[in-house]
């Protein structure tokens, strides 16, 4: 009884069953098809190399900039410039200074936008109601990671220099960086709290976690390896920016190493900034500004090689 | 681990009274009215959509995680009303433990998986935990098949291995009633049978709610089931009655397989 009346049992009984769908009229033209068909195979390739040609043309321009400060750089990039401190005198230049600055600007940047920016992640993904507070919110942190560094430096300036008192220290500077890349680290943290999936989140409130305990337990060590990127990737941001720390009134020749976070200092992109300005003086700038160029360079690849080898080590099936 | 002294001993562990619930303007469940007895399987069938689910997420007060959620009516828990301000829901939950359609173990080691309720809760002893684990993988008939391997990743176990690890999961808080929402769906007849056994022997110790799509699956193994229909209770009483002789026309017709 029940379901198995309505199985069918004998071959008859499937043929009159799928009768219209045998006797179905013919409504392709397969002619046709294969007449266009070379056009479109056409079309592809087409397709094909447009693409190719595309990732090719960003190659050669990547491939140029490398050539350009390789042959500038070359002879200049030796320890001696890594160690050395800053001189007036192409042959004596050193950018030690500015390689401490810029570390001192990332101890003050990574902890701040840390902190700061998966909290605001959590709040948004995990605490606010879904509303209209909540995505006005959530719009204006994605439109605020589109305006211009520059804006963030005139920001800096206005309130952490003149405001604060903070003068052109590594404070001001890490703070106005911070503010930069702030929204960076929160949509990336947000997406990666967001991919967390629901019934590991319910798995916990099942077992009467509190709210913080499932985001402490299971959420935060879901999303670390997806907010961790995030983070690397703002950090490689914060460390090429020039526009704000020019804003900020960062000089350029210190010769203090700094010690402290009130300390003055310069960082990497500043030098590059004033040794290209001042090439129309001093010819040799350049060939500095080249090799400052490479080393920062190759603390970007470190840094977005790490990024990457979090995303691949620590990605998560579910 | 909670006690509630006397009053735990009570025949009726949960008694629901005109229990409605609306998502927005959708009533998902309509005048619910039935008790759960204690050491008994409560089986709750119906269609899709009918409401068992979210009946069986309202014993916890899991829907109160959806936002748009509102109720009215009451569910007592050994008397005392769940939806009372004086309830804590972390309390609740720790006393009444919750295995979901899919399994969900947490991206950890088995051994940390079956010991996180007990650790958020406050366990710290290493041997203490040991124990728990021991205990709780036993009861959920996974013991010797992990116990070699409790450092292990838990997604390597197979669909039915893991949610037998949930169930331990569950049972290392040492909840008194255990809430099954369709906990076989996703896994294969052997899997099933070995979660079905085992729900046998689970209800010497505890009190089980289960929701299943399965019609053999509640005869086989419930003593009461519920009959739920477009949001409605349609029919509840003891398994054989319900299977043999129903009261209800719609119960006739759903359990024959006409429609649903």
């Amino acid at each position: 009884m029940g379901y198995q009346d309505q199985l069918i049992t004998s071959e008859s009984e499937v043929n009159e069953k799928f009768k219209s769908i045998k006797k179905s009229p013919v409504l392709l033209n397969k002619e046709a098809w294969n007449k266009r068909m070379e056009k479109r195979i056409i079309m592809d390739k087409v397709a094909r190399k447009i693409f190719s040609l595309s990732t090719v043309f960003a190659l050669v321009i990547l491939g140029i900039l490398f050539y350009r400060i390789g042959v500038q750089s070359a002879g200049w990039l030796n320890l001696k410039f890594l160690t050395g401190n800053l001189s007036i005198f192409p042959e004596k230049a050193g950018i030690y200074g500015a390689i401490i600055g810029s570390v001192w600007l990332m101890a003050v940047v990574i902890p701040v936008t840390l902190l700061l920016g998966v909290s605001t992640a959590i709040y948004l993904e995990e605490y606010a109601k879904e509303g209209k507070f909540q995505s006005f919110i959530k719009t204006n942190i994605s439109n605020l990671a589109g305006v211009p560094s520059v804006i963030f430096g005139l920001l800096g300036l206005a309130v952490f220099r003149r405001l604060f008192g903070l003068g052109s220290s590594i404070l001001a500077g890490g703070l106005t960086l911070s503010l930069l890349v702030l929204p960076i680290i929160v949509v990336a943290s947000q997406e990666a709290i967001r991919a967390v999936p629901n019934f590991l989140r319910d798995g916990a409130y099942a077992m009467g976690a509190t709210k913080w305990t499932t985001i402490r337990t299971v959420v935060l060590p879901a999303s670390l390896p997806g907010i961790l990127t995030g983070c690397i990737l703002a950090i490689s941001r914060a460390i090429g920016e020039t526009a704000p720390l020019v804003v900020l009134g960062i000089p350029t020749l210190i010769l203090a190493i700094p010690e402290s976070l009130m300390s003055d200092f310069t960082a990497l992109p500043i030098q590059i900034y004033y040794w290209t300005l001042d090439t129309v003086l001093t010819p040799e700038y350049a060939n500095l500004a080249a090799a400052t160029i490479v080393v920062l360079l190759v603390v970007l690849l470190l840094m977005n090689s790490i990024a990457i080898f979090i995303r691949n080590k620590f990605q998560r099936r579910y | 681990m909670l006690t509630n002294g006397g009053n735990m001993q009570s025949k009726v562990v949960y008694s629901v009274e005109n229990l409605n619930l609306w998502y927005g303007n959708d009533q998902a469940l309509r005048d619910i009215n039935l008790k759960i007895e204690k050491n008994e399987v409560t089986a709750i069938i119906g269609p899709s959509g009918c409401g068992k689910s979210t009946f069986i997420k309202t014993l916890n007060r899991m829907v109160d995680n959806i936002p748009i959620v509102r109720t009215s009516g009451k569910i007592f828990y050994h008397g005392t009303d769940i939806f009372d301000k004086s309830v804590r829901l972390e309390e609740l939950r720790t006393t009444v433990g919750m295995v979901f359609q899919k399994p969900n173990p947490f991206p950890k080691s088995i051994f940390e998986n079956v010991v996180y309720g007990p650790k958020i809760h406050g366990i710290r002893n290493k041997k203490q935990l040991m124990q728990i684990a021991e205990e709780s993988l036993k009861s959920a008939a996974l013991w010797d098949e992990v116990k070699d391997r409790l450092n292990d990743n838990a997604y390597g176990l197979s669909g039915g291995q893991q949610q037998r690890l949930c169930i331990a999961r569950s049972l290392a808080i040492q909840p008194d009633v255990l809430l099954m929402d369709e906990p076989t769906s996703a896994l294969d007849p052997i899997a099933t049978n070995k979660i079905e056994e085992l729900i046998d022997e689970l209800k010497n110790n505890y009190t089980i709610a289960i929701v299943t799509h399965s019609m053999q699956q509640a005869a086989r193994i419930s003593d009461k089931t519920a009959f739920f229909l477009m949001g409605e209770l349609i029919e509840f009483g003891d398994t054989k009655k319900i299977f043999t002789t129903p009261e209800d026309k719609r119960t006739e017709d759903y359990i024959t397989g006409r429609f649903g």
